[in-house]
């Protein structure tokens, strides 16, 4: 256990001690979790000089050796990056919070658990080496973000938001451990090190495609990706600093994570190319028309999350194509990698200010709804500040950093048309036409968030509240990002070489020699190239959009409705549930008939199935014993009352009949030899049909309850399958003798060794005493129960 | 001989499975009769049929029958017996219970329906 195990684990021992925390009442319990993020944030930072130079810290914690699973952690370029997000905007987030969740309202120290949970989780996945640990923690965050969504339990809409998540997760999670069992058995390992480093060997094999399927399907649901973004709109039922947290800035890119993790290992396949970068693609399209209709803000910006998403995880897909070019010098390729991280740096950025400030209107204003807002600049003008930047950055706008990696991403789009495989020759023109109008929708939603609620008129009768400013310690932590947000927007270059680089060289790897490095520049000017244009374009097109927005919003109602994915799962979930209680109910029906209807099918098919298909029917008549006329009067005497039993419909003369086949049957035990069996088999019956009369003293009248001809036909052909099977099957049996009977040593040692003449007696005592002394237990308590039954009278009655 | 008692066999169960799939209670256990009975023979009637003389040593015979199958056989009978008995009781106290002996009208009703 070293001290990167403890630094992982930390916040998920440090939640255990929140019931000490709880004792202080008049402290709020987030300045006791405050600390232990920003300790953990330093902690990372001094891995820094180690990855900037391309190394790696590995260290090793034996789990379960004799499976292969260790807990091996692994700081490297890309775990890094992530370790500083989660870190460094959950110590925003926590400071945040406290000033947003009251102290004396809320239940702290549940939320706080949570969201100790959650980060360790999160640092579990992007720093774990083994694969089946980095599933656990994956499984973690799911379960800790259904949580924190759910942390308002008594709301219906909280609990419909969290259980969405929850099946949509999960189920992209147990593909994705379904795709790390396939690569376990391809490769032999579960150290993602080890796999990357033996990718090559696994191409071509008959597992690769399935095993890349799954693990894409479990990034593309925790990433919120087309079609499986539906959970992420509905979780912002969660608090405000648990959307900014887990639904912006962190958990959603676990799934980019993954993808950025395994592309060394998948990224060579064509498929692999178009699944990341088309789901992709379609993520940030879709995702970008849909977050201009929405009247909520945090549902805006749950859209727009999904969508640029969707933007980092098409670059990734289109930076998988680098690794088919292996000369460094000209591989243009590249800049979508580095698009993509510089983006996800700069995503988390802004859209957790953004995330913040729409927290501070709901909690000063009392509503979320844009329809309700507007002119709030003045009440709020720090507030105002945060957004616009924030939005701005998103809309890509200079001089903020959204602005550079708008404009890396447009280069990485318009060099997909200069590829000359996986058929980019016809279809690549698509791409940058996309991502440009995909940009287009974005700036126009960013727009919206901050004209429709900043400006216009104020509408103070339709608020909760006096909107004014929100307290100092609630804007500290906005403030501080979307300086970032200005910072990375001027000095790009700071995080190029200590974070983009290194994390690009875990995502690229084989494509560097030995000491070389990826060399970063990212300028805000290089010249009049195609991406100023498309910026332009976008600008002014995306301004024109939003003045003209009322006349086509109408728009959306034609179409959306019809293309909802939510209505889509709605109905599945439902239809899941209806659909199985119909087929539960359809054949768990109560009634004894059908049960034993179902089970006599299943003896008949399975019986003659087998026996057909081992090949088992044969009837052999040498070895037969010779038949007396004796034997065939009892024989008839057997069948005929047995099939008149059916008939009659006096219960009397049912149970004579059935006396009559059993006094016959030991008749048979009589010709064949077996004079002890011919005794009881007398006993037995007599005692057998005396009970059945008294019985039937008590009993009503033999009614015929079957009256209905479809009832009857079913039973008697089940009953006649049932019959011809056994004879069938007795038959072959026969027919079919493998070996003797061991009986040869009974019958010479009944004698000489227990010292009795009556074989069968000596069997039943002495050779198999064991049978007996339990059929005699079945008896007592055969016995027993009778009485119990019949003695023992529940309260029933005198309660009636 | 085999192949005579093995469609007896047949018949037997086949009329036990059509009494077992009936609704009333009492020929239900009727059929578990005949269901036993059927076994039974069938069991003998695997170990073959009248190969020497009854499994007693006092007959000083050159074959004698297989004694095994009668053994288990008797264990059978004894325990089909109490069951039959138990059952016999169940049904009598269910009537008593239900007013009923109709297995259709027995049924529990779902208590979300």
């Amino acid at each position: 256990m070293s001290f990167l195990h403890l630094a992982i684990l930390s916040p998920l021992i440090y939640s255990l001690f929140m019931i000490f925390f709880k004792k202080f009442h008049r402290i709020h319990t987030g300045w006791f979790i405050l600390p232990l993020p920003i300790l953990l944030f330093i902690y990372f930072l001094s891995f820094l000089p180690v990855t900037s130079n391309q190394k790696m810290v590995t260290e090793t914690f034996n789990w379960i050796p004799s499976l292969g699973i260790n807990f091996t952690a692994k700081a490297d370029g890309l775990s890094l990056l992530f370790a500083l997000l989660i870190t460094g905007i959950g110590a925003l987030v926590v400071f945040y919070s406290i000033y947003y969740l009251d102290r004396m309202k809320e239940k702290l120290p549940s939320f706080y658990v949570y969201l100790l949970l959650f980060m360790g989780a999160m640092l579990g996945v992007v720093l774990s080496d083994n694969l089946i640990v980095m599933y656990a923690f994956w499984e973690l965050t799911s379960f800790s973000s259904f949580l924190l969504i759910g942390y308002w339990y008594g709301r219906e809409q909280s609990r419909y938001g969290a259980q969405k998540s929850m099946l949509i997760t999960v189920f992209g999670g147990l593909a994705m451990l379904g795709g790390i069992i396939l690569l376990y058995i391809m490769t032999r390992t579960f150290s993602i090190s080890e796999i990357a480093a033996e990718s090559h060997s696994i191409w071509g094999n008959s597992l690769f495609i399935p095993a890349l399927l799954c693990i894409l399907l479990g990034a593309f649901t925790k990433s919120a990706q087309f079609p499986f973004y539906i959970w992420l709109p509905d979780a912002m039922e969660a608090p405000t600093p648990v959307s900014a947290y887990l639904h912006s800035a962190t958990m959603v890119k676990a799934g980019i994570y993954l993808v950025a993790r395994f592309t060394p290992v998948f990224g060579d396949s064509g498929v692999w190319f178009w699944l990341v970068s088309g789901i992709g693609l379609i993520t940030l399209t879709w995702g970008s028309i849909f977050a201009a209709k929405q009247t909520d803000l945090k549902g805006i910006l749950a859209f727009s999350t999904v969508s640029q998403l969707g933007l980092i995880m098409s670059l990734l897909g289109v930076g998988s194509a680098a690794l088919h070019y292996a000369d460094l010098d000209e591989n243009i390729y590249i800049v979508a990698v580095s698009a993509a991280i510089f983006h996800l740096i700069n995503h988390a950025t802004f859209k957790g200010s953004l995330f913040m400030a729409v927290g501070i209107i709901d909690h000063e204003t009392g509503t979320r709804d844009i329809r309700k807002l507007g002119g709030l600049m003045t009440f709020m003008p720090i507030t105002f500040t945060v957004s616009i930047i924030g939005a701005f950055s998103m809309a890509g706008i200079p001089p903020f950093n959204g602005f550079l990696s708008k404009e890396m991403f447009f280069t990485g789009m318009v060099r997909v048309t200069e590829m000359d495989l996986f058929h980019l020759e016809t279809w690549g023109i698509l791409f940058p036409v996309i991502a440009w109008v995909a940009s287009v929708f974005t700036f126009v939603y960013s727009m919206i968030l901050i004209f429709k609620t900043f400006t216009g008129n104020v509408q103070l009768e339709k608020l909760d509240r006096q909107p004014h400013e929100a307290p100092l310690g609630m804007l500290i932590p906005p403030v501080i990002l979307v300086s970032l947000v200005v910072i990375f927007g001027l000095f790009p270059n700071l995080l190029s070489d200590s974070l983009i680089s290194p994390a690009m060289a875990e995502i690229l790897p084989g494509l560097l020699g030995a000491g070389e490095e990826f060399t970063v520049h990212i300028s805000s000017w290089h010249g009049f190239t195609i991406e100023v244009f498309m910026t332009l374009g976008v600008v002014i097109l995306g301004i024109i959009l939003y003045r003209t927005f009322p006349k086509w919003k109408t728009l959306y109602s034609k179409i959306p409705e019809r293309m909802s994915l939510f209505r889509l799962y709605d109905q599945l979930v439902e239809g899941a549930q209806s659909g199985s209680y119909k087929l539960t109910k359809s054949f768990m029906t109560g009634s004894i008939h059908s049960y034993l209807v179902y089970i006599f099918a299943f003896f008949i098919f399975i019986l003659t199935a087998t026996l057909i298909g081992k090949g088992a029917l044969k009837v052999d008549t040498g070895n037969v014993s010779a038949i007396g006329i004796y034997e065939w009067i009892l024989a008839l005497f057997v069948a005929a009352g047995a099939i008149s039993i059916l008939f009659v419909k006096s219960r009397m003369t049912s149970i004579i009949l059935l006396g009559a086949v059993g006094y016959t049957v030991s008749l048979f035990y009589v010709l064949f030899r077996a004079p002890d069996l011919a005794l009881t088999q007398l006993v037995i019956e007599t005692i057998s049909v005396a009970l059945f009369l008294v019985c039937f003293y008590h009993l009503p009248k033999l009614r015929k309850y079957e009256t209905r001809i479809r009832f009857k036909l079913t039973n008697a052909l089940i009953s006649i399958g049932v019959g011809a099977v056994v004879t069938v099957m007795a038959l072959s049996a026969h027919s079919n003798k493998l070996f003797d009977s061991i009986s040869k040593y009974y019958v010479e040692n009944t004698y000489e060794k227990a010292a009795g003449k009556n074989m069968v007696n000596v069997i039943l005592v002495d050779f198999r005493g064991f049978d007996t002394l339990f059929e005699i237990t079945v008896l007592a308590i055969a016995s027993l129960g009778i009485y119990g039954m019949i003695k023992l009278r529940g309260n029933r009655r005198k309660e009636g | 001989m085999e192949i005579l008692m093995a469609f007896v066999i047949g018949i037997l169960f086949m009329s036990a499975t059509y009494l077992m799939l009936s609704k009333s209670l009492l020929r239900i256990i009727v059929g578990t009769g005949l269901l036993s009975h059927g076994a039974h023979l069938l069991i003998l009637t695997m170990g073959g049929l009248k190969r020497g003389s009854a499994p007693l040593l006092g007959e000083h015979a050159k074959n004698y029958t297989d004694p095994l199958p009668q053994a288990l056989i008797l264990t059978a009978i004894v325990i089909s017996f109490g069951v039959t008995a138990f059952f016999l009781v169940l049904a009598y106290r269910a009537y008593q219970e239900l007013g009923t002996d109709n297995v259709e009208e027995m049924k529990g009703t779902e208590p979300n329906d």
